[in-house]
Order: C-alpha cells, then structure tokens, then sequence
C-alpha cells in the first residue's frame, strides 16, 4: 500500500477559495441526515464543537470522552485568549493580517489555504461563542475588550479573565449538552478508544474500552473524527493533563493514516518550573502574562542575591534587548530558546537554577494591583497556591515546559486523514500552525474546525460516496476486539518489577534531554538508539495488576505507555530527518550566527508525512511541499 | 523555595471495589515525603510502590492538576478538596501538613455521586442537569454579530463570576442535605446576568430545577458550606439568584414546569 496525499486545495486566489469549495461541496438532503451515523472522539473544543454542530445539522452523533464528562476535556485548562480578525480595536488587523502573522509564525512550514480559511471564520467563531453567553471580557460602553499577544503586532486576542478555554469549553459543552437532551447525541464518556475499524479501505467504526467495566465496546458509523488533542505527553512532563495521550492517532497512524511533522513540538516558555523528581505535569502560565510581566535575568553569572536586592543595573532584561521591536511578547519558540541560552550561560535563577524571572513589579507600580489582579488574578493565584510564593511581591519564576503538538495526523483541506472516512480536528491534526503556534490560536483553530468547516466537509464525504451497510455485526468489528483484548492481555501477563510510570518516566527524560528544546544529530541519534531499548525492557519487566475486566487505572496507563514508546521513535526520526531549524525544532547544527533558527527553506519546504510499514520496518517517508504564493518566506526576525 | 527536608505522613484511604460492594480503610505510609510535593504526588508515590508489589494501586480521579478541569473529588481530613481555601484537591500541597501527621482520604459523599471505585464517583448527574437547561439555544451559524448585543462591564464581571463553576460538586458533597444548588445556580446566573441568556431563562430555571430534584440531590438550608468549600469562591448569592429565577418562572410566565426530561420543542 503506497499513500498518495491529495492535499484537495482548491483552485483559484486564497480568499476565494473557502467560498469556491463550500459551494462545490454536495449537500445531504435534510430528511437523509439522520441515516448517517457520525463516531466523534474527544470533547475538547474541537470535538465538542463539531458534535454539537453536526447533530444540530440532523446527524446521528455518539460522542466518546475519556473522561468521566465531556466538559473535563484539557481544552478546558486554556489560559490566555481566543484569536479574531474583527479588529475592533481599529488597529491594523484583517483577515489577511491574521494569515500572514500565522503563517509567517509557524515559520513557513503551514499550508496557507489552510490558514487563510482559519483567519477567514475567527470572526463567526466569537460570533458564536458570545451568542452562547462565553462572557468575555468587556470595555465599559458594554463591547468586547482585546489583548494582545505573542508574535502580533494588534490587539486581536478575545479573552475570559485567564480562563478562556475553560469558558469557550462550556460553551460548546453547553451546545453539545443541548443536543444530548434532545437524544440527537448519545453520549458515551468513560471510553477509550483502542482500535479504528476499518472495512474496505474505510474508516467505518472504532472499538473503546469502558473504562469502568473494562468491557470492549463496537461502535459502527458513515464517518469517524478524532478530536483527540496532542501527544505532549510523549515527553512526560508536560502542561497537559494526565489523560491527553497520543493513543487514537496512534492506532489510526498504524491502520494507514499518515502522520505529520511529529517532531514539532511546541516548548511553552512560561511554566511553573519543576520542583522535584515526584513531579507529575507541569503548570502554564499564561502568555498574556508578557503583556504585562517583564522578564529577566542576573547580569552576572551565578548570581544567588534575591530578585529584590539585585538593582536595576545589574538585571538583564533579555527579550528587550534582544528583540526591541516585539520585547517581551516575541513569539513562543523564540523566548524559550532566548530563556535556555541564559540559563546554559549559567544566569538561570531560583533553587535549581532552571529559571529566569517574570517581573509585574513595574506593571503594578503603573497600574495599581487591583489592575493587574482583574486581568491576571486566578494565574496568581494558581502560581500562589503551587508555589507558596506571593507574585505580587516577588517574580515569578518560570522556565519552559513541552505545551502544544503542532505535529499531527496529515489531513486534507477537508480534514479528512489518508483513510477515507476517518477525519481529524483540533490539535489532533497538523494542518495549520506549522513549525510554531502562535499564542490564542489553538482554540481558535479548535472552534474553527468543529464549528465551522467539518459541518461542510463530512457533508461533503457522505453526499459523495456510496456507503455498503456496515454495522457491529461486520467481522472486521470481531478482528478488531481481539487485537484490543490481545494487547490488554499481553500487558497483564508480563508480571515484570517496574510500573507503567517509570518506564514513562525514563522515556521522558529521553526526550527532553535529545529531542527537547535543541536537537542535534548525535543526540538524536543515540535516542532512536535507546528508545527501542527501553519498549523492550517494557515489554519484558513492566507491572500491571489488577485485571482487563475491571476499573484499573494502573492499565490505562500502561497501554498509553505503550503506545508513546512506539510514537517517539517516529517524533526522533522526523526530527533526524529535518535538517533545518524551524520553529519549535531547532537544529543545532543549523543557526544564524546570533543563534537564531536557520530555516533551510530549498530542502525543507514540506510536511513530512510518515506511512507504517508494518511492525519492526522503518517507516515510509512522504513529503507534502508547501507553496507560498500570498506570503513570501523571509528569515523570521522579531527584532 | 527550600525544602531539601522530608517527612512522613500516614494515609488512611478509602478502598472499596465496587458500587455495591463494602469499603474500608486502609492505612498506608508515604514516606520521605516532601513540603513541595502536591498531596496528589504523594498518592502516586504510595500508587508506585502498590503496583511494584503487583497489588492495585488507589483509584482516584484526576486530570489536569491545577484546579481547572474538576476531574478530583476527593474528601481530605472530612473537606471536599481538603483545607485550603478556593482550591481544589490537586492544588493541596504537603506543605499543609507536618512530620508524623495522618491524613484521611475519603470520596466526595453524598447520594446522588454513587462511587465506582475507592476514590472514584459517579458525577453524571451534574450532566444531565446541564443537559435539561444549562445553555443558550442558539445553533452554530446563527448568531449576530459579537458587539451588536453590547454587556454592561459589570454585569459581564458578575456573569464571569459565576461561570467560573468547574463542576465538581464539592458543594454537593459539602452539604449536609447533599444539595447542588450552588452548581445550578452557578450557570442560572451566568445566564440570567446576560441578555443572551433572558429569551429562555424561565424554561431554563424550570428544567435545570426540575432535573436537580429528579437526581436526588437536596434542598438549599443555607448553611453556606457550599461557599466555604467552593475551590471557585462562587458565592451563595447566586442560590438566591436561582430562587428568583424560578419564582419568576413559575408565577410570571406561561412557561410549563416539564414533566419529562430533555426539552420539548
């Protein structure tokens, strides 16, 4: 089986083309929507939104969560804001300008139709989301308020205090609720996916474990979306919540589904550092915070004295002088590298010395705390209650932690993954942010598909395609429950010494160390050295009690185990063979010489797209080349 | 930050099977132990060494670990969410406790969170009473423009407030009558604050009323241990909000108290 990508972009100038495709999708006629069954997994902004618009439309919809309610999905941690072309603030903004700033931002490794169509529905999404009551913050006169944030130059960013996900996430909870009162969407919370189905070369059901009865259930459709965010948690310490896995891309990657970028990976540059070995996740600090937050670090190396009696003169305020256009709200990739070259220096801060400062002493003096406590007041909180540390009175102390996947299950503009049928939303894919995402967009994009492009796209996929009657009955349903129940019980019969989390543990450390924040050959080779090494040690010494037909957690991770064992190794070897610096990866062996990432834009203009070959056979490599026709690739500088 | 010293404490944990079998406690040591560690990282720790010996480790619910998501609902030392004011159990941190301490570490309690597993609760109910009224109708594609429906300052402040509601239903199970009041009347109010919420706040009191009664939570005494323990500071003003929602809806519209679940059209 060799996979062709058709990126299916339409013809004809970019801002035409969303217009141009929506019209030339065929449309299922209103009595026939409820003969399709639509299989959406995951509740996040993506899945939820997509969900609820679907059986809005008359869709047959199951929903499945891993979680004990879909409105616990990670979206739900979000911080900062929620980006829109609406330019309210009457300060240069447009569509075209929230393209060029994305696309120039992800480092011209995005597909821009892609893009321009995500900046094109910003506007209907906060639209929307207002018209559900997301209570945004507002000016006086009763409009909505903007802020900005990395990588822009306006103010574009829709923002709820520091709790815009978890805001946006109610209400498409909130939509997604009504549809299930309604009995148009049946909701199955609970479930992890573990197998796709597919019959004929399509996508046509998916089996998930009930992870309170442990019992494998069958589930068959017309069309299956994987809403099921990103694989952060590769790297074991991450911002993302203990249930974010890469599991259900995984299984699609190994049933065809070609797999994108993965060794994008984007290093959030403000995090809660850690603070011991116990550590279990880390915690973001929402960047909206650099609006208003100076950071810094000691002039001199090794400088233990408390922020406070460090004087002015001796402090480096590092981004402002690097970067005096953009200061401290220069895009992510670039303050984590910037906050790593100091902290390699040795001016690092704090106990461990893996820290720089984020200082609001200056922003409280301007402003007043009761200011800054209305914008910001539960991340001070938050960073209070993890820290014991009061951020009014000190700085913060903050370093980079792995945040956001751009890497992702390859899809075509209408989302649709390499095997027909099967569709993918959401962080989940790798469509549009390229080598680095801007701060505000992943909810924005999240929205963007499940609101407003999938309704079209899956109508599009049924209208068009004849579909042979496939239920729970079909053999590939029973091939596919055993594969599940065999992998279950391959991992109970091990009966090693080690725990699911040590092996994750020591996976982790791997993968920062080799393939975090600077990346180069030798190191990355040594990984895909030692990573098959460890699966083996896995797959020979690890513990998992308890029983398959039962509520066990210790199970649940070792299967999510598992499968980051195998994923990494595709992660490294992408990141091997990406001999350029972009974005989030940066290659050592490719830097400017003010150490700024050296894109090699003759070679590397393209996704990379990774086909399975099979168990124990490297995988085969594809490309996707870019073409930038509306924005001209430069040498990113934000200085 | 300076905790290079350790210490011990004594967990005393809730194990039980399942639904409908027996539970007890079981007493473990989490030792070396540190103040910066969460409680939560201690659960792990004492989970490691149960799984090292092949036996279950503790089953408890949790997801995000910084007080967003209300995935944890766990009763420490007899509190929803543990000793400190406006968090949530994985904001705990040992910090909180001393050398020699024993702390005990129960589910949330209250009779409509049937529990699954140790620390593991059923919360669905919360779900179906967002499902009966707990949203504005409005389907994707038909909304007006953001700022042609403008929101006093104020009035978008207070909703905020009350839409800060995480769902975990520490109020529930804080109330001595098991009342989720406070979690209703959270959303009533977000709602009833802002103008897209007004064309259906009288069906909206009734259903989401209705169906908080159906899943055998309890009734409002104003004991207010629902705000003390709220990790969102939602306040208690917010029950009298809902009580003048559903007045209004009962004696100032023609609104029908639903006699089913689910909306009707």
């Amino acid at each position: 089986m060799t996979m062709k990508l058709d990126a299916r972009i339409p013809d004809g100038p970019v801002e035409k083309k969303w217009d141009k495709h929506r019209f030339e999708l065929k449309l299922v006629n209103p009595a026939n929507k409820r003969k399709y069954d639509v299989l959406v997994v995951g509740t996040g902004l993506a899945g939820a939104s997509a969900a609820a618009s679907l059986a809005e439309l008359g869709y047959n919809v199951k929903v499945f969560c891993i979680q004990d309610s879909p409105r616990r999905a990670h979206s739900i941690a979000a911080q900062g804001g929620i980006n829109a072309a609406k330019n309210y603030p009457n300060d240069g903004d447009s569509v075209r300008r929230l393209f060029y700033d994305t696309v120039k931002g992800g480092d011209y490794r995005a597909r821009e139709a892609n893009v321009y169509r995500l900046a094109q529905v910003s506007n209907s999404i906060i639209d929307q989301c207002v018209a559900q009551g997301v209570p945004f913050a507002r000016d006086h006169g009763g409009t909505l308020d903007n802020r900005s944030f990395g990588g822009a130059q306006v103010s574009r960013t829709f923002f709820a205090r520091g709790q815009t996900g978890q805001q946006l996430l109610l209400g498409a909870y909130g939509a997604l609720m009504r549809q299930a009162g309604k009995g148009a969407v049946k909701l199955l919370p609970r479930r992890e996916m573990v197998e796709l189905v597919v019959v004929d070369g399509v996508a046509r059901g998916i089996v998930v474990r009930n992870l309170i009865t442990g019992k494998l259930e069958s589930h068959a459709g017309h069309a299956v979306l994987l809403c099921t965010g990103g694989y952060g948690n590769t790297f074991y310490l991450s911002t993302n919540a203990n249930s974010c896995n890469v599991g259900a891309a995984w299984l699609a990657y190994k049933k065809g589904a070609g797999f994108a970028n993965p060794c994008f990976t984007q290093i959030h540059p403000t995090c809660i550092p850690q603070s011991g070995e116990h550590q279990a996740k880390l915690t973001l600090m929402s960047e909206s915070l650099r609006n208003d937050g100076r950071v810094w670090v000691p002039k001199n190396k090794g400088d233990r004295r408390a922020p406070g009696d460090i004087p002015e003169a001796e402090r480096d305020y590092y981004l402002e002088r690097k970067y005096p256009s953009f200061g401290n709200l220069v895009p992510r990739d670039v303050a984590s590298r910037a906050a790593k070259q100091m902290i390699d220096e040795g001016r690092g801060v704090g106990r461990t010395g893996l820290a720089v400062y984020l200082d609001f002493a200056d922003a409280i003096k301007r402003q007043g705390q009761a200011k800054i406590a209305e914008k910001y007041g539960n991340l001070f909180d938050m960073y209070h209650h993890l820290t014991a540390e009061n951020p009014y009175q000190v700085p913060m102390r903050i370093y980079p932690a792995v945040h956001y996947a751009m890497g992702g299950l390859w899809v075509d503009y209408n989302l649709m993954t390499t095997i027909p049928g099967l569709f993918c939303l959401g962080e989940a894919n790798f469509s549009d942010h390229g080598a680095n995402r801007l701060g505000a967009s992943a909810l924005m994009q999240g929205l963007a598909d499940g609101y407003f492009i999938i309704p079209y796209t899956v109508g599009g996929w049924f209208a068009g395609n004849k579909f042979p009657k496939v239920d729970e009955s079909h053999p590939a349903f029973r091939a596919a429950e055993a594969s599940a129940a065999g992998r279950v019980k391959r991992l109970l019969e091990v009966r090693g010494k080690r725990t699911p989390v040590s092996f994750h543990k020591e996976l982790g450390r791997l993968l920062w160390n080799n393939c975090g924040m600077a990346r180069n050959e030798k190191g990355l080779r040594e990984a895909l050295e030692r990573i098959p090494a460890i699966r083996e040690e896995f797959w020979k010494d690890v513990m998992v009690p308890g029983s398959g037909a039962d509520f066990n957690q210790a199970l649940e991770r070792a299967l999510r185990v598992a499968d980051y064992l195998e994923f990494s190794e595709l992660l490294v070897r992408d990141a091997l063979e990406r001999r350029e610096s972009c974005g989030g990866h940066f290659r050592e062996e490719s830097q400017t010489p003010d150490n700024e990432a050296k894109r090699d834009d003759a070679n590397f203009s393209h996704a990379t797209v990774w086909e399975y070959a099979g168990e124990g056979k490297p995988p085969i490599q594809h490309r996707e080349p870019l073409e930038f026709k509306d924005v001209v690739p430069s040498q990113r500088s934000y200085a | 930050m300076s905790q290079e010293t350790t210490m011990d404490v004594t967990l005393r944990v809730w194990r039980q099977k399942g639904p409908d079998q027996p539970g007890r406690f079981e007493t473990y040591a989490a030792k070396g132990v540190t103040p910066d560690m969460s409680f939560f990282e201690a659960l792990d720790m004492v989970n490691e060494e149960l799984v090292v010996k092949g036996e279950e480790p503790i089953a408890f619910d949790h997801d995000c670990r910084e007080g967003i998501c209300g995935t944890c609902a766990l009763t420490i030392n007899g509190q929803p969410h543990g000793p400190d004011r406006g968090a949530t159990g994985c904001q705990l941190h040992l910090r909180a406790y001393k050398h020699g301490d024993t702390i005990t570490v129960e589910p949330f309690r209250a009779r409509a969170f049937p529990v699954i597993k140790d620390l593991c609760v059923d919360r669905s109910a919360l779900d179906r009473i967002m499902a009966a009224g707990g949203f504005i109708s409005v389907n994707t594609g038909s909304a007006p423009e953001a700022n042609s429906i403008p929101v006093p300052k104020a009035k978008a402040e207070a909703a905020m407030d009350s839409a800060a509601c995480i769902g975990c239903g520490a109020c529930a199970a804080s109330c001595p009558n098991a009342s989720a009041m406070l979690f209703v009347s959270a959303k009533i109010s977000q709602f009833a604050l802002l103008p897209q919420g007004r064309a259906e706040r009288e069906r909206r009191a009734l259903a989401m009323q209705k169906q908080m009664d159906r899943e055998g939570f309890g009734n409002c005494s104003n004991e207010a241990e629902c705000e003390a323990t709220c990790p969102k500071d939602i306040k208690i003003a917010n029950i009298a909000r809902l009580n003048r929602e559903f007045l209004r809806a009962v004696f100032c519209s023609n609104e029908k108290h639903p006699e089913t679940d689910g909306q009707e059209e």
